[in-house]
């Protein structure tokens, strides 16, 4: 992010994550996402006269467990409470949320910009309900799906501790990585299971006083985050050299132009009339309830990253790319339990693999098994690094065996002196140049005598040996 | 001899099981009492005949077929207006709701129906429960059948008095502030509010959650704790139905009240209270100390707060519970209206009446910021110290015995200022503030021949307790209109 000298961004973060739970918070209709319209609803959901609330318990469950994976306090005794406002999307006209006493607060995750750690507070966690979906159509106005009525809201409220876009985009990533760790999310921006409502303000650096701010709700992904804060920041920051006030407001995103634009200003607080849901009984948890989720939480990104490093002897910066993403770091263990040379996989996931992948996800059509003999091939010396590099590709393209295309198309590398010295001898007679060339000091043109053997052997030479005896011969002349 | 439509619930069993009649002869005969006297009396908003007589039919060929039925089977009864029956109509008592029909039914409409009772129509009431003389009703007043230029009370007006005028054997009404208590009383029959919590709101369309409650209106005290038998229980679908196991709400009947401990709260026997009324519950108390029983004076000093409390709370929920009220899925919309808010505020000015208009009204604000804290924060405290102050008087006798209602059935238009309508629930609120159950049922006759109501305040899920001393009291001659 571009900043403006002497200012700063102070960011906070309200992200909105749909546990994967199979119903809804407050009935038991499906929450399967893209349903035909109003198919997953009932008389609860719909708010239809009469009928009432009942709390699914998953729900609370993982959000305790976000909680402590988020090293939060879990309040024994917490309450539901109605948020009123009007809306056609909303059918009880009231969303029921948590207001004063939420599950969890007072946390902290660890993000991690270039060279440098951080701290992040996690001001808050609480569950709600979600609201349905408009549709604007030309013939027929407005429509309602109220699928989305009543799917549980995770929301997890930073403090604001972030101070740039990168900030912001790596909070977003530790939190989605720890969340997938615990599986409490499958945190899919494109679905909508993860979204994420940016505060922002700015403020002279070294002021401590907060700056007026603006909101940017529903933004949709980890780039538009970090390119509406980009924008945002550089507006407020405009604005106050141009001697103008911030005016509080809620503002949108717009992916297509990269700006933000005035959405809703805020004359005064919305009132919202919250008050005790008085359908539901307070939420109480026993210290054993979490004291057993808290032994049945997973191992976390970062004594995972730690673990690796050791169990694989891997660079902590390597074992710390492959725990990030939960998906990644199984697949890669996988892998490394059927080969003694871990860190071939490692850097050939590294290196390869993670620029093959595209998605947002990781995800790798690759058999652990393949990928393991892959490796040790390339471990023991029976293939080179350039044949590996593109058996990977073959394998992720075309999911073709290794070791069979090794054996069948003769593919294992030529280790063998005589033989190589045969065919550097060749490329030096070929190449007269280069012998003077390296007389003079022109080192490089030793490389042009390693290609020429690589070309010879279909890539099959011992680059290294190739490289040694190169040397060797053109030091003679 | 009785007609047919002036017997207890337990004689139709009776009479039902020996095949004396049918159970369609039975609805018929209540139809029937229904066609004559119900033009008159205004009782019903819906009357459901092929429905019922289809429904009897059905349990005179499983009874025919030699088939065990369950308790309730072939009898008929009939809903307050504002508990959802699956196709039936729901109004509410408001133009709002005038062509609802709820897709599913009520947790106890399915117990009843499970249980082979045949419902027979649903009964008017106040708009949304709120008022107490079901003149607030949208589509037209109920009279009292014991004195047709009278009120039979309200919101569950239309059950009292279908009940009192032998329509229909036994009624569900809802009660917040004294709703099923003080029609009973002004029309002379008997009605529980059971513990919040007893019985399933699930299909009870909310006015003030946390104090609504579903509970039954009959003829005698009997009766009505047969039909709580069928109605009381734990439902998955209310977070707020209680767990513990449902007693027998019949088994205590037969005990006498030796011994038995009955305060009267020296608060509700005041100036406010009409002397007649005062002058008939304290006769009812001469008589419980005749059959055994120990009368003391109480004490409840915060009952003084418990009028605006509840006003102030069930105001507050009613604002966010009738938001859905909206226009936008079902109910009422506005016929004109050129963009959102324009949808709202019309299809909601039209649809909703005044005294709804005005809780919401005060509900919103007692909600608001910046007024929260001296309003709903505050009644919230009261209500605590009200429940206290029961628990306390719990601590030196077994229940309560006041007046359900400061004077009995009053005229027509005879309260016009709403405050002074507020203030007849002076002696109901303070039980619907607790959660405690109360029973009210006939002690006494004014001089005029209307019957006067008291109420038996009880412990949480002492309803047993009430019905024994509710049936001893019949059997020392009782309220009704044979020995007033």
């Amino acid at each position: 992010m571009k900043t403006v000298d002497g200012y700063e961004a102070v960011i906070g973060l309200e992200v909105h994550v749909e546990p994967s739970t199979k119903t809804k918070i407050f009935c038991s209709c499906p929450t399967t996402f893209g349903a035909p319209p109003n198919t997953q609803v009932c008389p609860v959901c719909m708010g239809l006269p009469g009928a009432l609330p009942t709390l699914n318990g998953k729900v609370v469950e993982y959000a305790v467990r976000a909680g402590l994976a988020l090293n939060c306090g879990i309040a024994r005794r917490s309450g539901h409470d109605r948020k009123n406002y009007f809306y056609p999307d909303l059918p009880k006209a009231y969303q029921i949320s948590q207001y004063d006493e939420p599950l969890c607060a007072g946390g902290w995750i660890e993000i991690e910009t270039g060279e440098t750690k951080k701290r992040i507070g996690i001001t808050r966690i609480h569950i709600e309900e979600d609201a349905g979906k408009l549709i604007h159509d030309e013939k027929n106005g407005t429509l309602i799906d109220c699928n989305r009525c009543g799917v549980p809201l995770i929301e997890i409220v930073s403090e604001p501790d972030l101070r740039s876009a990168e900030e912001a985009e790596a909070y977003l990533r530790a939190l989605r990585n720890t969340l997938l760790y615990i599986g409490v999310s499958d945190c899919k921006m494109n679905e909508g299971s993860m979204r994420c409502d940016v505060n922002l303000s700015v403020r002279k650096k070294g002021e401590t006083a907060l700056g007026t701010r603006t909101e940017m709700k529903n933004i949709n992904s980890f780039r538009f985050t970090s390119r509406a804060i980009a924008y945002e920041y550089e507006r407020q920051v405009a604005a106050l050299l141009r001697g103008e006030r911030i005016v509080q407001q809620t503002r949108r995103f717009d992916p297509a132009t990269g700006r933000t634009e005035t959405m809703r200003i805020k004359e005064e607080a919305d009132d919202y009339r919250y008050f005790p849901e008085p359908d539901l009984e307070p939420i109480t948890l026993s210290d054993a309830y979490i004291e057993t989720l808290r032994g049945a939480l997973p191992e976390l990104p970062d004594a995972r990253e730690r673990r690796i490093a050791e169990e694989y002897g891997l660079p902590r910066k390597d074992a710390a790319l492959i725990a990030e993403d939960k998906a990644a770091a199984d697949w890669y263990e996988a892998v490394a339990k059927k080969t003694e040379y871990p860190r071939a996989a490692a850097n050939l996931l590294l290196g390869d693999l993670f620029h093959m992948n595209t998605a947002d996800e990781f995800s790798s059509p690759i058999d652990p098994g393949c990928m393991a003999a892959l490796c040790t091939l390339l471990g023991d010396g029976t293939v080179n690094n350039p044949t590996a590099k593109k058996l990977l590709e073959r394998m992720y393209r075309d999911g073709i065996d290794p070791v069979a295309a090794v054996r069948e198309e003769r593919l294992s590398q030529i280790r063998d002196g005589e033989t190589l010295g045969r065919l550097v001898a060749e490329a030096i007679a070929a190449n007269p140049k280069c012998a003077s060339d390296f007389r003079n000091g022109k080192t490089a043109a030793a490389k042009t005598i390693v290609g020429a053997v690589m070309k010879s052997t279909g890539g099959r030479a011992d680059p290294a040996l190739t490289a040694r005896l190169t040397e060797e011969m053109l030091g003679k002349f | 001899m009785r007609t047919l439509t002036e017997r207890t619930l337990a004689e139709h069993i009776a009479a039902l099981a020996a095949r004396a009649y049918s159970a369609e002869e039975l609805t018929r005969a209540y139809l029937d009492a229904v066609v004559r006297k119900d033009g008159e009396l205004g009782a019903f908003l819906t009357v459901l005949p092929e429905r019922s007589i289809a429904a009897a039919r059905r349990i005179d060929s499983r009874r025919a077929a030699g088939e065990k039925l369950p308790s309730l089977a072939g009898l008929p009864y009939a809903l307050k207006d504002n508990i959802c029956a699956k196709g039936v109509r729901m109004t509410c008592g408001s133009r709002f709701l005038e062509n609802y029909i709820p897709p599913y039914s009520a947790h106890v409409a399915e117990l009843l129906e499970n249980n082979g009772a045949v419902l027979l129509g649903k009964l008017n009431m106040d708009e949304f429960g709120m008022g107490s003389s079901s003149e607030h009703s949208a589509f037209h007043p109920t009279k009292n059948p014991l004195a047709p230029d009278r009120v039979p009370g309200g919101s569950s007006g239309g059950c009292a008095a279908a009940v009192a005028a032998g329509e229909i054997p036994f009624a569900l009404g809802s009660d917040t502030g004294g709703s099923i208590r003080q029609p009973a009383a002004f029309c002379g029959v008997v009605g529980m509010k059971p513990t919040w919590g007893a019985v399933s709101r699930y299909g009870l369309t909310a006015f003030a959650s946390s104090l609504d409650q579903i509970g039954p209106i009959t003829g005698d005290v009997r009766d009505n704790a047969l039909i709580l038998n069928a109605i009381a229980g734990r439902d998955a679908r209310d977070a707020t139905s209680q767990a513990r196991k449902t007693p027998d709400y019949t088994a205590e009947l037969e005990k006498d009240v030796r011994g038995l401990r009955l305060g009267l709260p020296k608060e509700i026997f005041g100036e406010a209270i009409d002397a007649e009324v005062r002058a008939a519950v304290r006769n009812a108390a001469k008589r419980f100390e005749k059959a055994g029983a120990e009368i003391i004076e109480i004490s409840l000093p915060s009952i003084a707060y418990a009028l605006a409390a509840y006003y102030i709370i069930s105001s507050a929920e009613a604002s966010s519970n009738l938001a859905r009220f909206d226009g936008v899925r079902y109910g009422r919309r506005a016929e004109e209206y050129t963009d959102l808010t324009q949808l709202y505020v019309r299809s909601r000015s039209e649809g909703f009446g005044d005294e709804v208009k005005r809780r919401i009204l005060l509900g919103t604000f007692v909600l608001s910021s910046g007024y929260y804290d001296a309003y709903y924060k505050k009644a919230q405290n009261a209500r605590l110290v009200i429940k206290k102050d029961f628990e306390s008087a719990f601590g030196v006798c077994d229940c309560l015995l006041t007046p359900v209602a400061p004077t009995a059935a009053f005229r027509f238009g005879e309260k016009r200022d709403p405050l002074e309508m507020y203030a007849g629930d002076v002696c109901t609120v303070p039980a619907g503030l607790a959660g405690l159950p109360a029973l009210s049922m006939p002690c006494g006759k004014t001089g005029e021949g209307l019957p006067v109501g008291m109420q038996l305040i009880g412990r949480r899920f002492s309803e047993p307790l009430l019905y024994r001393l509710g049936v001893a009291f019949e059997r020392e001659g009782g309220g009704t209109r044979e020995n007033g």
